[in-house]
């Protein structure tokens, strides 16, 4: 399974309700757990004031990227790493390519990257016959069942641990009533083996230092450590929005960022990477490339309301907490960001014609804008690109029609309740049928019980 | 001092009875209640949909409707939510006015407690159990949490706790009729997870119509009731 672009968004997500109904048993409870975590996690710093440094941090970082950006690759290229741009995704899977013929790269081990999902770098590369393989467990779970990540920091999470025990007995023979610890230890003794033969480790990157050149990662399994230390060559993929001005900034950031994601003070494993292996250093990659992605950041950047989003580092706080995505996971958005955020950079990355509908996969509840730990007004954003897709006149011509002339009647007040009191003797169940905007109502719900004189009657006729 | 109810489109026609307790408890507490017969709607499902010079000019009816008040008031946290938070953007061409409504402007129970400074209305709930469901808007754009709970607790409730009564019911007006699965959905985790209760009450209608909507087809027997006649049968009058 792949994804297909965001445009089946509607029938996907009901055909995931009908059909895989532990998706929503699964990733209910994965979000609860991580919900409470953080919840608890920002509880014990003062969690608004962490917010407004991230924010601003970001903000001015976002502001002035083309000289951090230039001044992280003068400092990457001083610490002896090799720096790539790439506007586009061609680009990057372009300059992949030549990296993996020059240095005769046959295998690969890769840590969990939501960029190189974006890219597709792992068809791209099995195309050219490097033999790839992913390290992170959730993320080794779905490669071995062939689905991509449905949640940004676990991607496995719409799967039981029925469905893990499954899988692993099928590929390894392992008892069908295996624990998660015998589970991780079975991938374990697998993905060492892996490892130790890879002469590739494909990383992306949570931050980027601009005064330093210093690729900084956030893991909790140390397999990011393995694949950016054990094999000769060491590529990072960045995405442009990825950059903060100082080290210091990391030290704040790594703490948020991991609070936001899972609820721990600091994640597991902290990776700073500056470059290769120096002389008289045992370990260590012999070459550390960084590829310095835009693929649509630049449009985002253009947009002077959704901008904003590009702060995103990328917790899945906004999922865990969205009553939309709990229901569904994450494929039915057909991309690799779903939930909230990938419903307002998708409109900016890919363009709104291609992002259709997602702007509209929102209740618009808010519960997201209390939780983002770079603030980012996600509900305000969904609106910015409802009326940009409004202007562009991708939403129904029946929706339109419907509320030109529900504003009409609404500016004449006899007209709006000759209208009401009209309608609501109707049985809704046979207007339904007949009006689209009501079809979808009876279709998963009883009509409502209308009154049975309105309030406006009630007035006039004097309320005791 | 005079109050100017604003019924909204879905309480005039779907929560009448509702809106009739609300004159009735505004009464009580010793207020002269007016309804402006120009009254309509609010614009929200227009600005929700990305229509916003549709939501304008239902922004304006409503403005000039309810200049004269001293204060508005709204059995509806979502349409009281609508006024607050975004007529001043909205109406920046007329900005003072906007701005001196949305500061006027208050959902039913809020405005019961922070201005009028009601706290306890009668023991007409004793000994009923009692969910609360907190409707998105009326809770992270107005504020209102404890302000509903605290009179229906003080006129003898007891307000059950409910795993899920913070989350969206999966009304979000039009994302109802677009998505209807995934609104069903919501509306699913919420019945699922309810406790033992006499009945769940909401101080918006929209919230109550989705759930009632979706456990009246599902044949649930839970019953849904409006905030504002829950807190009139507490007066117990």
């Amino acid at each position: 399974m792949s994804f297909s672009g965001p445009k089946h968004y509607r029938v996907e997500s009901a055909r995931a309700l009908k059909d895989r109904p532990s998706v929503r048993t699964s990733v209910t409870s994965a979000t609860n757990t991580f919900n409470a975590n953080r919840e608890e996690a920002y509880s014990q710093i003062d969690s608004d004031l962490w917010r407004d440094w991230a924010r601003d941090v970001k903000s001015h970082a976002l502001t002035n990227l083309d000289q951090y950006l230039e001044q992280a690759e003068t400092q990457l290229l001083a610490n002896g790493a090799q720096v790539h741009w790439a506007e586009t995704a061609d680009d990057a899977l372009g300059l992949l390519e030549e990296i993996v013929r020059d240095q005769g790269i046959s295998t690969a081990v890769k840590a969990k990257s939501m960029l190189s999902e974006e890219l597709g770098i792992n068809e791209h590369l099995e195309n050219l016959g490097v033999h790839v393989r992913e390290t992170d467990l959730g993320e080794y779970i779905i490669q071995l069942i062939g689905e991509p990540p449905s949640h940004i920091v676990g991607p496995a999470i719409h799967r039981s641990l029925e469905d893990c025990q499954r899988l692993f007995h099928e590929q390894f023979g392992t008892p069908l009533d295996d624990g998660p610890d015998a589970l991780a230890a079975t991938a374990r003794e697998a993905l060492r083996e892996e490892f130790l033969a890879a002469d590739l480790g494909i990383s992306g990157g949570n931050f980027l230092v601009a005064e330093t050149g210093t690729v900084a990662l956030i893991e909790n399994e140390g397999n990011i450590r393995l694949s950016t230390s054990l094999p000769r060559v060491h590529i990072a993929l960045v995405g442009i929005e990825k950059i903060v001005p100082r080290l210091e900034d990391v030290s704040g950031f790594v703490q948020l960022t991991s609070r936001a994601a899972t609820g721990q003070p600091i994640g597991n494993f902290f990776s700073l990477i500056q470059g290769p292996k120096r002389d008289g250093e045992i370990d260590g990659p012999e070459e550390v490339h960084v590829i310095l992605v835009d693929n649509g950041r630049t449009r985002l950047l253009a947009d002077d309301k959704a901008w904003e989003a590009l702060r995103c580092v990328r917790c899945g706080a906004c999922l865990n907490i969205c009553p939309v995505y709990r229901q569904t996971g994450g494929h039915p958005y057909g991309w690799t960001y779903s939930g909230p955020i990938g419903a307002i950079i998708a409109p900016g990355m890919l363009g709104i014609e291609e992002a259709m509908p997602l702007p509209y996969a929102s209740s618009l509840c808010g519960a997201c804008v209390d939780e983002c730990p770079v603030r980012i007004p996600i509900p305000e954003l969904l609106l910015h690109w409802r009326e940009k897709a409004v202007e562009k006149g991708l939403t129904s011509a029946i929706e339109s029609v419907g509320i030109k002339a529900y504003t009409k009647a609404a500016e004449r007040p006899e007209i709006f309740r000759a209208a009401g009191n009209t309608l609501r003797h109707i049985p809704l169940e046979a207007g339904g049928r007949a009006l689209p905007i009501l079809s979808g109502w009876v279709k998963e719900r009883s009509a409502p019980e209308s009154s049975k004189k309105s309030f406006m009657q009630q007035w006039k006729e004097g309320i005791e | 001092m005079n109050v100017a109810l604003f019924a909204t489109c879905l309480g005039d026609q779907f929560y009448a009875d509702a809106c009739s307790d609300a004159v009735r408890l505004l009464r009580y507490a010793g207020v002269e209640v007016d309804v402006p017969q120009s009254q309509t709607c609010c614009g929200q499902p227009a600005y929700n949909a990305g229509r916003k010079p549709e939501a304008i000019r239902m922004a304006h009816q409503t403005l000039d409707t309810f200049d004269g008040a001293d204060y508005v008031v709204l059995p509806s946290g979502s349409c009281a939510g609508m006024i607050r938070c975004f007529y001043p953007d909205l109406m920046n061409n007329d900005l003072e006015r906007a701005q001196a409504l949305a500061d006027r402007t208050y959902e039913l129970s809020h405005f019961l407690v922070e201005v009028l400074g009601v706290h306890h209305l009668g023991s007409g709930l004793m000994g009923k159990r009692i969910a609360y469901h907190h409707s998105c808007h009326a809770l992270r754009e107005l504020g209102v949490c404890n302000q509903p709970i605290s009179l229906l607790k003080n006129c003898g409730a007891e307000i059950v706790t409910w795993e899920a009564d913070e989350e969206c019911c999966g009304f979000g007006g039009l994302f109802s009729t677009k998505l209807p699965e995934v609104s069903a959905a919501m509306a699913d985790r919420k019945l699922d997870t309810l406790p033992d209760i006499d009945f769940v009450t909401s101080t918006d209608g929209g919230c109550l119509l989705q759930l009632s909507g979706r456990g009246n087809r599902r044949r649930l027997s839970v019953q849904f009731r409006h905030l504002a006649s829950v807190l009139w049968e507490g007066v117990g009058l």
